[in-house]
């Protein structure tokens, strides 16, 4: 296929993916703030805009971090380029670009989607629910991966597709459970107090995993437990086990139908081991915030290489 | 559709189905078709006139529909159209027979903008130029059928006669029940077949077709990339292709990939940057001499619009006895050429009686219908057109037929033009049908999308 057909289908995905992650993020901002205010300390916002990275263009912009300029900069800013409508538009341009890669359903997803988001984008904000906003983006990612899956024939396109979708999942659950970093940075004091575990199911409450952990764990939340899921646990769909293994995989079939291997293929499986072999008290050693900087730095890596090799369209 | 007091033949079941169709249903079934075109997202601004990518084109459902005999001819004429215009094309890029033998000015091929002096002397694969001829015509009365303009570049709208087509059968099973109607689904499978016919010598084996677009801003993408999707070849920008050695190669996940026909969607000017103009963006550097050596075919050819031209256009019945020995089948309208004295005289003297056209000018922009126009605007085109006669031509305005379509008040007369698509490679060939364009302001001769004109379904019935 087309270098830059497969490089429109990585990116619909990872713009997809990343609308849902800042629509979760929005999600867990809100619920936090939700708790009883800590003073003296850094805004509960502000940390969840440091761990998306986006906390000096935000400031530029708009200053102060209350919670009606996040929406706007999170959801509706085009100025930003990961906002939700920033996304989504561009998820629907790089569909219209490679129309004949996708079938019909996935094209209808998206521009069903990009349609009403211009609808919202006409209504006036005081009848918008932050609820609202944020179930509204979950519910048009899970269309557009529905089709996907259903529809889509399994061929090179559908892996480049699951590449992009895995990247960027991985690196968004990194940068998510960052954002518990951001907020206890204040006083370590906190670690495995009432708040701390009001902070941690929030956060899996936003991942849409809560019920999920209990499943799998039972009993108490703890920080050990949660780390162990987000991070470690195969069954967990959003866990950096679960998206190093689908980047492998996804790869692999990409090197078996073109019958050949690329660095991308061997920094896949060196990310894969990686984790595998990792344990909670380990990553607690190294520090879960070193750890997740580390493993974000390294998915960037990857990306690079994958560029490379597949989609630049450089290579002879 | 209604001739004297009674219906013409090939429209007598449309009548009944109109009476039957009540005033809620047919507003629902309109709101109905919209909504398709949105979802599916055909968007297009016919014939290249530009503006927004997004804009959808209003649709009639009322069908425009010939009789079988009347297709007959039309086909027959058509065909021997295009193979004038490409035997043209193949003679001023070569020994230039038909300027020797005075039926055609020098000046009007040689100093033509279209004229490519980069293709002198060059018969490209299978000796065609022109591959898919767009046709522009108009009916005057029951059998009598003018040629407006001749498209041989790369001319659009081909979508529009496929997804109606599309979605009328959705909305209206019934009708394909009752009415024997050819279908014209077999277009992009003709059009692969005439691609890969023309592919060059230094091709062996199955030819690698790809459709080169400017892009997804182009207000024809849309149709650029259903066209791709129903032939099953890749959808190409200029960046995604490159020439190394002799041949011209694509950019894939796997390596390059040889490219042996393309079947371009972007103009002359555009195609290679070190041939033509350095500043574009759009091209692949080198592809000129690739095709002049025979490592690739360029469809339609570069050079191609030197015979769609309207000062050449007066030529084209000229054409057809030169090259074919045969009598037109088609009449062209008759066109008066500012350029020369005479006829300027007679247009300046008739203006308010006539349509006045840029000879370059395209999208019903450019032009004065005379007729419809104030004093006042008349008046402004004299001064242009005294200024550079050889610009402008000018026509009678014609007796043009109208056909049933769906209005505000029920069902009133419009005026229609058609274009159907005549595929030129190893054999020549069409589809029974084509676009048929509607000029939806009531008494509007302008069926130019950019001017309010809309699109309708074209059928053919079956002996």
């Amino acid at each position: 296929m087309l270098s830059r057909t497969a490089d429109n289908l990585y990116w619909i995905a990872r713009y997809m993916e990343r609308a849902d992650t800042v629509a979760r993020l929005l999600e867990v901002g809100s619920r936090i703030s939700l708790i009883p205010s800590v003073h003296g300390y850094r805004s509960e916002w502000d940390s969840l805009l440091q761990a998306t990275g986006m906390a000096d263009s935000f400031a530029k912009k708009y200053g102060d971090p209350v919670q009606r300029n996040i929406e706007s900069f999170l959801f509706f800013d085009r100025d930003n380029p990961s906002s939700v409508a920033s996304c989504f538009t561009a998820a629907r341009e790089n569909g219209r670009i490679v129309r004949t890669a996708l079938t019909t359903q996935v094209w209808d997803a998206l521009n069903t989607a990009f349609q009403e988001l211009k609808a919202l984008e006409r209504t006036p904000r005081s009848e918008l629910e932050l609820s609202r906003l944020t179930e509204w983006v979950m519910r048009h990612a899970a269309m557009v991966r529905g089709a996907i899956d259903a529809t889509l024939l399994r061929n090179d396109g559908y892996n480049f597709l699951n590449i992009g979708y895995y990247l960027e999942r991985g690196d968004n659950t990194a940068r998510l459970m960052d954002v518990k970093y951001y907020v206890l940075l204040p006083r370590v004091d906190f670690v495995g107090s009432g708040l701390d575990n009001y902070q941690w199911t929030t956060l899996l409450r936003a991942m849409g995993a809560q019920r999920a952990f209990h499943w799998a764990y039972g009993g108490e939340v703890t920080a050990a437990k949660i780390a162990d899921f987000l991070i470690l646990n195969p069954q967990s769909p959003r866990s950096l086990a679960t998206c190093s293994a689908g980047l492998v995989n996804h790869m692999g079939r990409v090197a078996k139908a073109y019958g050949r291997e690329t660095a991308a293929q061997d920094k896949a499986r060196v990310l894969q081991a990686e984790i595998e072999g990792a344990t909670v008290e380990a990553i607690f050693e190294e520090g879960l915030h070193e750890y997740l900087t580390r493993f974000i730095a390294e998915v960037a890596v990857l990306a690079q290489a994958i560029n490379e090799a597949y989609l630049s369209g450089e290579m002879r | 559709m209604y001739q004297g007091t009674g219906v013409r033949p090939p429209y007598a079941r449309l009548d009944d189905w109109v009476a039957a169709m009540p005033q809620e249903l047919r507003s629902l079934k309109q709101a109905e078709a919209e909504a398709l075109f949105r979802r599916i997202g055909i968007t297009f601004a016919v014939y290249g006139e530009g503006g927004d990518p997004d804009r959808l084109i209003p649709f009639d459902m009322f069908p425009r529909v010939f009789a079988a005999a009347e297709w007959a001819k039309l086909e027959r004429g058509i065909k021997q159209r295009a193979r004038a215009l490409n035997a043209f094309l193949v003679d001023v890029y070569g020994r230039g027979e038909i300027i020797r033998a005075g039926r055609i000015p020098a000046r009007l091929v040689y100093q033509n903008e279209a004229y490519e002096k980069a293709v002198a002397g060059f018969v490209p694969s299978k000796g065609v130029y022109s591959h898919i001829v767009g046709i522009d015509i108009v009916r005057t009365g029951p059998d009598e059928f003018y040629v407006l303009e001749d498209n041989c570049r790369t001319p659009s709208g081909v979508s529009y006669m496929l997804e109606s087509r599309e979605i009328m059968m959705r909305m209206f099973p019934e009708l394909f029940r009752e009415n024997r109607i050819e279908p014209v689904d077999g277009y992009s499978e003709k059009l692969r077949r005439t691609l890969a016919s023309v592919a060059p010598k230094k091709c062996k084996g199955e030819p690698t077709v790809v459709i080169l677009t400017p892009g997804h801003f182009n207000s024809a993408y849309y149709e650029h990339s259903l066209l791709a999707d129903l032939m099953g070849v890749e959808l190409v920008e200029g960046q995604d292709l490159f020439v190394d050695g002799e041949y011209c190669w694509m950019r894939t996940t796997e390596g390059p990939r040889r490219v042996d026909v393309i079947y371009r969607r972007i103009d002359d000017a555009y195609l290679d940057p070190l041939c033509f103009r350095p500043d574009s963006m759009l091209g692949i550097p080198g592809l000129m001499d690739v095709y002049r050596s025979g490592g690739v075919s360029i469809c339609s050819a570069p050079g191609a619009g030197v015979a769609d031209d309207k000062a050449v256009y007066c030529y084209v019945p000229d054409m057809v006895r030169f090259y074919l020995g045969e009598e037109p089948i088609l009449k062209n309208v008759p066109t008066w050429q500012c350029g020369k004295s005479d006829d300027l005289k007679y247009v300046l003297d008739q203006l308010p009686e006539l349509v006045v056209k840029e000879v370059h000018g395209s999208g019903g922009y450019g032009m004065l219908v005379g007729p419809k126009s104030s004093r006042e605007e008349v008046e402004r085109f004299r001064a242009k057109i005294v200024e550079d006669p050889g610009n402008y031509i000018a026509q009678p305005t014609l007796a043009l037929s109208s056909v049933p379509t769906f209005v505000e008040e029920g069902v009133a007369p419009r005026h229609v033009d058609l274009r159907p698509y005549c595929l030129v490679g190893e054999r020549i060939e069409l589809v029974p049908g084509g676009l048929t364009r509607v000029a939806l302001k009531e008494g509007s001769l302008v069926v130019n999308s950019s001017q309010g004109g809309g699109v309708k379904d074209t059928w053919v019935l079956a002996e």
